[in-house]
């Protein structure tokens, strides 16, 4: 049985339109400048390239920088000025500062933004809500059809390992650049798209490579209010290709206020930990004796959920420091009919600034009426039941452990299940398959 | 990062407290910083020589510099985070930390933190820091138990000290290494702990109001009046590096209201001599009128604009500003402020942005500034 939800998509890009207009245009060039084949020769956009930290644990860089009293660090000069360009070049729908925002008066501290011009009036479109990995469509909107002026800059390693920008450097195709693109309907200011190696096109899926550029991002920023947020399909992602979503606000969220338990350190130091008292449950990963310790630990956690169909969201907080990893089933429920009106009626998708605090109302009397209860009764919802997520857990910490055990072991195990992916070309096992898990039913798995 | 310069630690601490108060802070037994968030950096502006003590530091290597330097690799950050959002909010805070000291070795104290307030600006000048090292107690760890008594009834975070010691019984039981696991776990302080802390703040305190008597530049411990600029707006505006004005549009004249040292420095003036002023005393004999007429015009209309302007120093000199002037709106979705960022013509930028880009990158950071920091409803 297939689980579909309605919902009207949020609009990115300038250049996304509905199915039925994408579809007319497949033909023929495009005749303006986006990035696909037709208008990439000869394209140029500023390049930033970061300083790799191979050899620095995890919080070497952040001492440098984590205090909201450090001097700007200059890619966050970069991306504020270019940002300040697009809103008065008026490429955004709207104007995020108008809107009104606050902090629901309580303890947890949730923060509402009454945002009437961010969902459109449109016919809400079916989104299929039961599998979390699906193929790339290149006939849907992707991000290789934004305009380049959409396109803020170029974001990769340096080769010489030194922090460099190059205010005008050719796009090329061949070394696989990664962008760094406006969302033209911001929940924030500083609103923006991650897109890891645009030009492969890659699918909704977390790998290693690509969180681990996600990281490096948001420690080069420098600022702990600026954070990198990942929503999986199935928990409210709504293109199918490889994004992640940050943006600034200088005030705590609630999730990074919540209490934690720790539950586990790793070989390679990575320290895990749970939430409590906070209507989602989740993990936190801090810690590790390397980065890539650290961003390792939580892409295979991702991995080993997308490929057992559990949908989920990730944020990336304090300069790459505490990440949280949160599974849900809201979009399930909401499929199964199991979700109350007055919830949908608020029109709130909960993705992962939603259950990290962060709630975009459309409605002026949703915004008015917004209370701490409200909020969390939203985001109890969105979580795992106790025993769902205690199995996920245990799951979760196999998959992690599993990759330690087996750095020197070559064997590929074959995993249950013929419809899973190929192996990333990252050299190490994905543990996942080695559960001989049933994958694709939510309601059911079995542990070996 | 570079250290603020000593002329302005100097400063912080001179201009409001007579000579007489260094005296009577170093006759405290306590451990203690006093910190300057207007400065940029946040630094320390003081350090009682109990501090250095037990922080093994000396005085040269603390003063100027910010408290993260006591911070590392197993501090953890939720903690941290808690004392930066007790400095933005302007509150106080009292919380377990793990320190470390000159030579490597980490430590547990009790860190209590209170802001000095202003009378007259109405926001906080200073923040006193109180640490108290937390001794260690002897911790038997048994599969069920909890911590030492003592210190599971004292503590105030229950949840931390009950369950982790399950936990840990649970993960690694092999793992006798006490030291190792102590450092990790939360350690709470003892009733006579919080007491010292409580007696240190409240001495420091003291000799602050009554040594700023003499000054004429009285502190309190409390908020007095509404703030113009709030000091978490003021450490978020630290930050930015280039000059530029934040001016109030509210406001008969519309005055300057927030000064960046950058723009000081470019103009010469003192910080008093422009807060509170309309930005014309910039303008001179030779400045165009229609340029003037093009700011005023923008303003009205709440829309940006870039013009370039002939301005003059406070020695009379002048120079070609390429000013750029936009509406700023805090978080109810009003215009608050308008920012107008300076650059002076022919300077260049070691990164390669033109200035344009400079420009509104000064813009960017502030409107994300002031909207957040306008945010919450216990700022107001």
């Amino acid at each position: 049985m297939m689980l579909r939800i309605k919902r009207v998509p949020t609009v990115v890009s300038n250049y996304q339109k509905d199915e039925g207009e994408d579809a007319a245009r497949r033909g023929g060039g495009c005749g303006r400048n986006c990035l696909q084949k037709c208008c990439i020769p000869g394209a140029k956009l500023p390049l930033y390239t970061f300083k790799r930290a191979e050899e620095i644990p995890g919080d070497k860089c952040v001492l440098e920088h984590d205090d909201n009293q450090a001097p700007v660090a200059f890619l966050d000069s970069l991306l504020l000025g270019q940002w300040e360009d697009r809103m008065q070049r008026g490429l955004f729908r709207y104007d995020v500062t108008a809107c009104e925002t606050k902090v629901i008066p309580g303890r947890c501290g949730f923060m509402a933004q009454l945002n009437e011009g961010r969902h459109l009036k449109k016919r809400p479109t079916e989104f299929r809500v039961d599998k979390v990995l699906q193929p790339f469509d290149g006939n849907k909107f992707n991000f290789t059809k934004v305009g380049q002026e959409e396109v803020l800059f170029q974001f990769d390693a340096s080769e010489d390992g030194e922090v460099q920008f190059f205010p005008d450097a050719p796009v090329d195709a061949d070394s696989s650049p990664s962008v760094v693109a406006i969302n033209v309907s911001p929940i924030e200011y500083g609103h923006v798209l991650l897109i890891p190696r645009i030009l492969e096109c890659l699918p909704q899926r977390i790998d290693r490579e690509s969180f681990l550029l996600a990281l490096y991002m948001a420690i080069e920023a420098g600022n702990p209010y600026f954070r990198l947020g990942y929503n999986s399909l199935g928990a409210f992602a709504t293109i199918n290709h490889l994004h992640f979503q940050a943006y600034y606000l200088a005030v705590p969220f609630p999730i990074e206020k919540a209490p934690t338990r720790k539950v586990t350190t790793l070989g390679d130091g990575v320290k895990i930990s749970e939430l409590f008292d906070y209507p989602v449950r989740g993990l936190v990963f801090e810690g590790g004796n390397t980065l890539q310790d650290l961003s390792n630990a939580v892409s295979d956690a991702c991995i080993f959920l997308q490929d057992n169909n559990i949908p989920h969201n990730v944020l990336i907080a304090d300069c790459g420091k505490r990440i949280f990893l949160l599974p849900q089933c809201y979009a399930e429920k909401q499929a199964l009919g199991e979700v109350s009106s007055e919830l949908l009626d608020t029109q709130v998708n909960p993705a992962v600034w939603e259950i990290s605090g962060h709630m975009v109302l459309k409605r002026k009397k949703d915004y008015e009426e917004a209370s701490e209860e409200n909020a969390w009764r939203l985001l109890a919802e969105v979580s795992l039941s106790e025993e769902r997520f205690e199995e996920v857990k245990a799951l979760i910490f196999e998959a992690c452990s599993y990759t330690l055990s087996e750095k020197e072991d070559e064997h590929l195990t074959q995993g249950a299940g013929d419809d899973k992916p190929p192996l990333e070309g990252t050299g190490s096992i994905n543990k996942g398959r080695n559960c001989n898990m049933v994958s694709g039913t939510q309601e059911c798995l079995v542990l070996q | 990062m570079e250290p603020p310069q000593l002329g302005l630690i100097e400063q912080s601490f001179n201009s409001r407290y007579s000579n007489w108060a260094r005296e009577a802070l170093d006759e405290l037994p306590d451990n203690f910083t006093i910190t300057d968030p207007c400065i940029s950096g946040h630094p320390i502006v003081f350090a009682s020589r109990g501090f250095l003590k037990m922080s093994g530091y000396s005085r040269d290597q603390v003063v100027g510099r910010n408290g993260r330097m006591f911070q590392g690799p197993n501090t953890c950050r939720r903690s941290v985070m808690e004392i930066r959002e007790a400095i933005r909010e302007e509150r106080g805070v009292e919380i377990s930390l793990l320190n470390y000291r000159k030579d490597g070795t980490p430590f547990w104290m009790l860190f209590r933190m209170a802001p000095v307030f202003g009378k007259d600006e109405g926001r906080v000048i200073h923040f006193v820091a109180v640490q108290v090292p937390i001794l260690r107690r002897r911790q038997r760890r048994r599969n069920g138990e909890g911590l030492c008594g003592e210190i599971l009834s004292n503590s105030c975070r229950r949840e931390v000290c009950s369950s982790s010691s399950v936990e840990l019984a649970g993960v690694s039981a092999a793992d006798s290494d006490c030291r190792a696991l102590e450092i990790e776990e939360k350690c709470e302080a003892s009733d006579t702990e919080k007491q010292l802390a409580a007696t240190a703040i409240s001495n420091v305190l003291s000799v602050l109001t009554h040594y700023s008597e003499s000054t004429g530049r009285l502190v309190c411990e409390k908020r007095f009046g509404p703030s113009l600029v709030s000091s978490s707006l003021h450490i978020s505006l630290g930050r930015i590096k280039q000059s530029f004005v934040l001016v109030d549009p509210h406001l008969p004249d519309i005055p300057i209201v927030y000064a960046s040292d950058a723009f000081l420095r470019m103009t010469g003036y003192a910080r008093n001599e422009v807060l509170g002023q309309n930005c014309r005393f910039l303008t001179g004999v030779d400045t165009d009128p229609s340029a003037l007429h093009q700011i005023k015009q923008s303003i009205q209309a709440q829309q940006a604009c870039s013009v370039r302007i002939l301005h003059y120093r406070k020695d009379k000199s002048s120079f070609w500003n390429l000013l750029h002037i936009s509406p700023v709106r805090n978080a109810t979705g009003k215009i608050a402020y308008f920012v107008g960022v300076q650059i002076e013509e022919g300077s260049v930028d070691r990164h390669g942005l033109s200035p344009e880009m400079r420009q509104l990158s000064v813009v960017g950071s502030i409107k994300v500034a002031v909207r957040s920091s306008s945010m919450s409803y216990s700022i107001h």
